[in-house]
């Protein structure tokens, strides 16, 4: 079988539907391929390089659609502004072709190809399931706009997205709000945290939270909690409550940052405006807002799709062809896109079209001229909600108890002894048996104060003042005798010093202690 | 009027000795801390109370009447102290302790047992002698330690020509008094002692005068543990073990806390001991080299759009946070950003504060939870991956040059590495050194930036910045 890939014929579309390097892989299915010329020159690719690879170079446009039997193309076929007439009356009787074609919109193309008996595979119809991932084209090129975005964002915007401090002074870091986390966004949240701006996104579905976490990303959240997951991974409309939160939220974002960029898409309806004229307003001079839905009709109120404008000191970038501007990557991840999906259908030598594979029923729009679009409804598949991973607590902290002695040394302890021994020969039993109890009691205190923990060492100190009040018992010992006789006097004295340690230590650690809390 | 035989009684005081174990132990949480503080009360209250009732009581109207008064003016203390005030409150318990251990010792000399003979009269004496003689030192010195901390006193070291040959002769000329009390004759034993405690009072005055005013968390844990072994000296005169346990206790508990507090310092147990230290200021900021380039200050508002943006953040305050009584709106900041989700935590380094603890204190008071105030071994390992550090009120304890400059008087002490943070904020009246003396490298480093004024007012700022 002959693939065949024309050269683009929309004005500004550099991209093209296959590079050299899928020529290659393409070849190795079994296919043929046969390239206009000149059609990856704006994409960087020169015809040597497919013929390199193993294409045949074809001049002439009605040439080439006729030469193949499968045409891959990235825009949907329009009239060719130079030849005066519409590519799909250019496609072989009974062709087949693969592009862009949002049949929803197109119903005037759809209708020429039909004319032609022509089968037509739309990429942007394969359905969002994993195993069509590989040939998801729609998420390769809105990953490739949301990076070309922040790119954009980031020459309309006069300041640094990271923050510095230079000896010069501090440089703030950006600020930029993400709108939408679906793959454009995270890709724009990934290449502006890549830049070291602050990104905060938001997306009406709290699933994609973990996904904007990870990239870096605040996750702005509003109180009014609804799911806006719908289905086949795109987002729904929402309740005019939650609406309502999400402008305020928009609102006062939109003071606080330097750069939005939007990218929220409701299937098969107008983009939503979320950026007033108001918000616009109240933006910083100088700030930049990139409007990935511009195709759609734009996030923003002042959108002007396919254009840059500025009003109130706000670059607005209404650019539909972000895709197009990173021309070689976009041509050859769409590239790789149709390569899995021609491999999928069987490659050169079993190609076929199986209306019960789910991929192939959603993509296919017309089959030898019989509109087969759009597919049947299937029941959504509904997920399991995730298991809540539950933080473990922090670790319990570990008692230090420093190693005690040892440094004193030897000659230390010899005289320790002879001194034992010394005092042990004269010394009546009653103070030996004191001696006892004060060397334990020294050792227990050493042993148990250095369990204390550093953060109780006040309490520590107010409560070992209180208990030194014990000091009472000495005076209380003393008051046997005459009123007047100085012993009784003396022990009065002490008794009335003792306490107040006594009541005051142990009330103002009582305080203390009441303080701390978790 | 029952009185209670001395068998009971000791068991009881055995029974004291454990609950004042179980005091210390309960310390080792703040989850058992209060409990810990019960068994304190309920192990004095027997201790009392056994006493009071034992064979050696007598005279209850004065006891009674001693213990009211006592009891009534330590409430009130307890009641009104303001935290910050604490190490003053502690000092001046101290004094009280030593003053207690002295008059213990001198009704012991006056009521003259004349029982002992040989070996018990004179280790009795000894015990007599050495009760009052580290009770008047204590006494002294906690007085002069609570003047210094109130203010009274200057802070700055009073440091006389020959200091230390002057404390060597006051210590030679007691051990000499010491000599003649244990052989005087009863009636004449008096007079040495009275011109010994006089010289230990002067002992401890100098002793402590000789101490810088930011030394003073050694010196409060120091007399702290003289006056438990002044308690367990009177126990021996007495022949009270229940004494003798708690004076053990509360002696090395102080030990323990003053080699904590010199640990962090970097400073020698022996050279504190003899009131030492301080002596090398004045000398110091010479030998350090003028740390390069410039110091850069920051704004309120831009520290409030640092900490907005921040994820982790760490506070190190010091005690001019609570001199300024900023840890009040400070925590209001914390709860902020907590609220946002970021990690907040307080790092304390030992010597932060007057007292050991006084920052947790401080920190407790101002309602901040326990679990995010954090010991510096604990932290110094995070601040790599910390955003914002803002150090308030704290300057020796985060100078990098103890780290790696040998001839800074600091060097060797361990300090929190607040400068691996992101960006570092230092809250700064102006550009004075610390106690010190030393110029801080930290404030010329390219991540930090100052923020000059008063900590309460520009923690206020930033928290009415952060509302916005």
């Amino acid at each position: 079988m002959k693939l065949a890939v024309p050269k683009e014929c929309r004005p500004g579309e550099r991209r093209v539907a296959v590079t050299p390097e899928n020529v290659a892989k393409l070849v190795k299915l079994g296919f043929s391929v046969a390239v206009e010329h000149d059609a990856g020159a704006a994409a960087s690719f020169g015809d040597d390089d497919y013929a390199a690879a193993g294409a045949e170079v074809i001049t002439g446009t009605r040439e080439i659609w006729q030469a193949g039997d499968i045409i891959l193309k990235v825009q949907p076929p329009a009239a060719h502004p130079a030849m005066g007439v519409h590519e799909a009356e250019l496609i072989r009787e009974g062709g087949i072709l693969i592009c862009f074609l949002y049949p929803g919109k197109n119903k005037d193309i759809i209708d020429r190809l039909a004319a032609r008996k022509a089968t037509a595979i739309a990429v942007d119809q394969i359905p969002r399931i994993s195993r069509a991932q590989k040939m998801d084209a729609l998420s390769s090129m809105a990953n490739i706009a949301g990076y070309r975005a922040v790119v954009e964002a980031a020459s309309f915007y006069g300041r640094f997205f990271t923050g510095q401090m230079t000896a010069a002074g501090r440089v703030p870091p950006a600020k930029v709000l993400v709108i939408g986390a679906g793959v454009a966004g995270l890709a724009a949240i990934g290449a502006a945290r890549g830049m070291g701006a602050i990104v905060r996104a938001f997306d009406t579905r709290p699933t994609v939270k973990e996904q904007v976490k990870s990239m870096g990303a605040e996750f702005i959240e509003l109180n009014v909690h609804e799911d806006g997951e719908g289905t086949g991974g795109y987002a729904k409309e929402m309740s005019p409550a939650f609406i309502k939160a999400e402008m305020e939220m928009f609102a006062a974002q939109a003071r606080d940052v330097d750069i939005i960029i939007t990218t929220a898409l409701i299937p098969n309806r107008p983009a939503p405006i979320l950026i007033t004229e108001e918000m616009v307003k109240g933006m910083k001079k100088g700030s930049v807002i990139v409007d990935l839905a511009a195709e759609n009709g734009g996030n923003c109120a002042l959108t002007d799709p396919g254009n840059v404008v500025q009003k109130y000191g706000v670059h607005i970038l209404g650019y539909t062809d972000l895709p197009s501007r990173l021309a070689p990557t976009a041509s050859f991840l769409f590239g790789n896109n149709l390569t899995h999906l021609l491999s999928d259908l069987g490659g050169a030598s079993h190609f076929h079209l199986d209306l019960a594979d789910e991929v192939v029923r959603g993509a296919l729009v017309l089959r030898d001229g019989e509109l087969l679009w759009p597919p049947p409804a299937r029941p959504p598949v509904v997920l399991p909600p995730e298991p809540k991973v539950i933080a473990p607590p922090a670790a319990a902290m570990a008692a230090k108890v420093p190693a005690t002695g040892g440094a004193a040394g030897p000659v230390f302890a010899l005289i320790a002894a002879v001194a034992l021994v010394a005092l042990g020969m004269v010394a009546p039993p009653a103070f030996l048996s004191h001696l006892t109890v004060f060397a334990l009691a020294v050792i227990v205190g050493w042993q148990v104060v250095w369990n204390v923990t550093p953060a109780l060492h006040t309490p520590l100190m107010s409560v070992t003042n209180a208990i030194s009040g014990i000091i009472v018992l000495g005076g209380m010992l003393q008051l046997n005798g005459p009123l007047t006789s100085p012993v009784v006097l003396v022990g009065a004295t002490a008794i009335l010093l003792a306490t107040i340690n006594i009541v005051g230590g142990f009330m103002v650690t009582h305080r203390m202690l009441r303080m701390f809390r978790r | 009027m029952i009185t209670l035989p001395d068998t009971l009684v000791t068991i009881a005081y055995l029974a004291a000795g454990l609950l004042f174990i179980q005091s210390l132990g309960g310390l080792s949480k703040q989850e058992s801390a209060r409990r810990g503080n019960l068994f304190g009360i309920l192990g004095m209250a027997l201790a009392v109370g056994v006493t009071a009732f034992g064979p050696h009581a007598g005279n209850y109207g004065v006891l009674i009447g001693a213990l009211a008064v006592g009891g009534a003016i330590g409430a009130a203390m307890a009641a009104r102290v303001e935290m910050t005030n604490m190490p003053q409150l502690v000092a001046m318990l101290h004094s009280f302790v030593g003053l207690a251990a002295v008059l213990v010792g001198f009704g012991g000399t006056l009521a003259v047992d004349h029982s002992l003979v040989g070996v018990e009269a004179t280790i009795h004496a000894v015990e007599t002698f050495v009760g009052v003689f580290v009770g008047a030192v204590t006494f002294t010195g906690s007085i002069i330690a609570f003047g210094k901390l109130q203010g009274l006193i200057g802070s700055r070291p009073l440091l006389l020509p020959g200091r230390h040959l002057l404390n060597l002769v006051a210590l030679l000329a007691c051990v000499f008094l010491g000599f003649q009390f244990v052989s005087a004759e009863h009636g004449a034993a008096l007079q040495p002692l009275i011109i010994a405690t006089v010289m230990a009072s002067l002992l401890g005055i100098h002793l402590v005068m000789a101490i810088g005013g930011a030394d003073m968390p050694v010196v409060v844990s120091m007399l702290n543990s003289y006056s438990g072994w002044a308690a367990a000296a009177a126990g021996f005169m007495l022949e009270n073990d229940l004494l003798i346990i708690t004076g053990a206790l509360v002696g090395s508990s102080g030990a323990i806390l003053s080699y904590i507090m010199c640990h962090a310092m970097n400073r020698s147990f022996v050279i504190v001991i003899l009131g030492g230290f301080g002596a090398e200021e004045g000398k110091a900021p010479a030998a350090g080299a003028q740390p390069a380039g410039e110091v850069k200050s920051i704004t309120a508002e831009e520290t409030a759009e640092l900490l907005r943006e921040a994820k982790s953040v760490v506070i190190v305050p010091g005690y001019g946070m609570a001199v300024a009584q900023a840890q009040h709106p400070m925590y209001e900041v914390t709860k902020i950003l907590r609220d946002k989700g970021a990690t907040v935590r307080f790092a304390i380094h030992p010597v932060a504060g007057r007292l050991p603890g006084h920052m947790n204190v401080l920190l407790a008071e101002a309602k901040v939870p326990y679990d995010i105030v954090l010991e510096m071994e604990e932290i110094n390992g995070d601040f790599p991956e910390t955003d914002v550090v803002i150090v308030c009120g704290a300057n020796d304890i985060v100078n990098p040059g103890a780290l790696d400059d040998p001839s800074s008087p600091i060097f060797g002490m361990p300090i929190l590495e607040v400068w691996k943070a992101k960006t570092c904020i230092v809250m700064k009246r102006g550009m004075a050194s610390g106690y010190a003396g030393v110029d801080n490298p930290l404030f010329y480093k390219d991540n930090t930036q100052m923020l000059f004024g008063d900590a309460k007012k520009m923690i206020e700022a930033v928290l009415a910045e952060l509302k916005k």
